[in-house]
């Protein structure tokens, strides 16, 4: 298997590491604590953020999610959070990273109860063929990475991680998908564009090869590896 | 292609995981924390924590001990045990549980699993049930009855209809407990996992009767079982032998079933 060849360099600046801080919004229906003790595990200086005045010192931020793209859409909005979002990261550039939900309203709209998502990025989200498979998917599936980015440094070009959805994203821009994977149909689970990141698998529960990304987000958050 | 799951499944008692069998006579093993390390670093796909206790002394989970197992654990960690409302359910989830399992309360008052649903999305919730053998009669066609509250009470359910009305209600995975078969080691009831696996289409967890790796294959062969629950056959002193979890899915792969790979390096 070819091995994707990129080394890092270890972090060393103990003066950044006290400012730099990754943020995870917490909307209260997500897996915002999983995504945190992942992040404490890395030492990765992280925090929930539940308002979005606190969203203007974080260097990276991560939106997890579980449950569907309404109610996700419906939390962010309540909670004031998509004026600052669009300001961070499509104008200022922070890098951001979407997990399963939080990948599914980057998109224009979503099939699940209808729901007109972020747009970030062009395309939309589709619920699995029944008639094919058992919705939802839930276990680890094949990764196949198509393209080469320092996000999955350190990782082979397939790897297992854990999925549970009933949706799934299908890009206008072939470009911005970064990997594949088959369940009744080969879909698109994960996208890198710009700063923007997302994986339809849930990157805090998938292992040593989820902690791997999660690092390497980190890091390119840090600005020490891009 | 989607791999088929092992899942480690533990009691926990006062914080202990013990190990009973036919829900009576407890040894206790180490603390969950401690357990949970371990099989996560022998590269378990899953874990499923049941709070044995909490629902019979009408109690709230013991959500130190979830929080404690959150912190070591990055596969997905199901708890279940005393859960009564949508409150309950939060505070799991705010613990560090990824999904949430019901069993005896869902009978009881099954609108719980259609609030969860909703208010989590349907993968948090697992159905759990406890089914038992009976005379195939026309209140029970499937020949197998629905028991809560620890296997103690026969509720005049049938297996298969509880199930179907689970996925309807919007439970995300079904996990059918063979009560005949648990702590048997002599391998899942076939028969129950089969044709709930054929009659709903979400996927279906099999457990009880595990005690050797060729039970794993054989149900993931003959039924359409996603996952697998394996307990006593990680852990327990009173089997004659213990497998790790390499040991089981060397013995899938060997009968062509997908699992997850093994990785050499498992640290980060």
């Amino acid at each position: 298997m070819l091995r994707m060849v990129l080394f890092l360099n270890p972090v060393n600046s103990s003066c950044e590491r006290s400012v730099f801080m990754i943020g995870v919004i917490d909307y209260k229906a997500g897996n915002a604590p999983s995504v945190l003790n992942a992040l404490h595990k890395l030492n990765v200086p992280s925090e929930l953020i539940s308002s979005p005045r606190d969203i203007s010192t974080v260097k990276g931020i991560i939106l997890p999610g579980v449950g569907s793209a309404g109610a996700t859409m419906d939390s962010l909005r309540k909670m004031g959070f998509l004026d600052v979002l669009e300001e961070k990261v499509l104008n200022d550039g922070v890098p951001f990273l979407g997990i399963c939900i939080g990948l599914q309203i980057l998109f224009d709209h979503s099939e699940e109860g209808d729901t007109e998502c972020l747009g970030w990025i062009p395309g939309n989200v589709r619920r699995f063929p029944e008639d094919k498979v058992r919705v939802p998917q839930i276990g680890w599936n094949e990764v196949k990475f198509i393209r080469n980015h320092a996000v999955i440094s350190g990782l082979n070009e397939s790897e297992f991680f854990y999925f549970v959805n009933s949706y799934y994203v299908t890009s206008a821009n072939e470009e911005v998908v970064l990997a594949r994977t088959q369940y009744g149909v080969d879909f698109c689970s994960m996208i890198s564009y710009k700063n923007i990141f997302g994986a339809q698998f849930h990157i805090e529960k998938s292992g040593v090869m989820g902690l791997r990304l999660l690092k390497n987000f980190s890091m390119i958050a840090e600005g020490v590896l891009c | 292609m989607l791999t088929k799951r092992l899942i480690a499944c533990f009691d926990i008692k006062n914080g202990m995981v013990t190990k009973a069998h036919k829900f009576q006579d407890n040894i206790d093993i180490d603390t969950a924390e401690n357990v949970a390390r371990r099989i996560y670093e022998d590269q378990i796909d899953e874990i499923i924590f049941y709070d044995i206790t909490a629902s019979f002394e009408k109690r709230k989970i013991d959500l130190e001990t979830v929080r404690k197992v959150a912190k070591h654990v990055f596969v997905p960690f199901t708890v279940g045990g005393g859960i009564r409302n949508l409150d309950d359910m939060y505070e799991v989830l705010k613990a560090g549980a990824g999904k949430i399992s019901i069993d005896s309360m869902a009978v009881r008052n099954p609108g719980i699993i259609r609030e969860g649903a909703m208010a989590f999305g349907r993968q948090c919730i697992v159905l759990s049930m406890q089914v038992k053998r009976v005379e195939k009669t026309f209140r029970i066609p499937s020949g197998y009855e629905i028991a809560i509250d620890g296997a103690r009470v026969f509720t005049g359910i049938d297996a298969v209809e509880w199930a179907k009305k689970g996925e309807e209600l919007g439970a995300g995975e079904i996990c059918v407990n063979s009560i005949d078969q648990d702590g048997t080691h002599s391998g899942y009831d076939i028969e129950i996992t089969s044709l709930i696996s054929r009659n709903v289409n979400i996927p279906v967890i099999a457990s009880g009767g595990a005690g050797k790796p060729e039970h794993v294959a054989e149900v993931f062969t003959k039924t359409g079982a996603s996952a697998a629950i394996i307990s006593s056959m990680l852990y327990s002193p009173r089997m004659d032998r213990n497998y790790s979890v390499k040991e089981i899915k060397d013995k899938l792969v060997e009968y062509k079933i997908p699992v997850r790979p093994w990785i050499e390096n498992y640290n980060i």
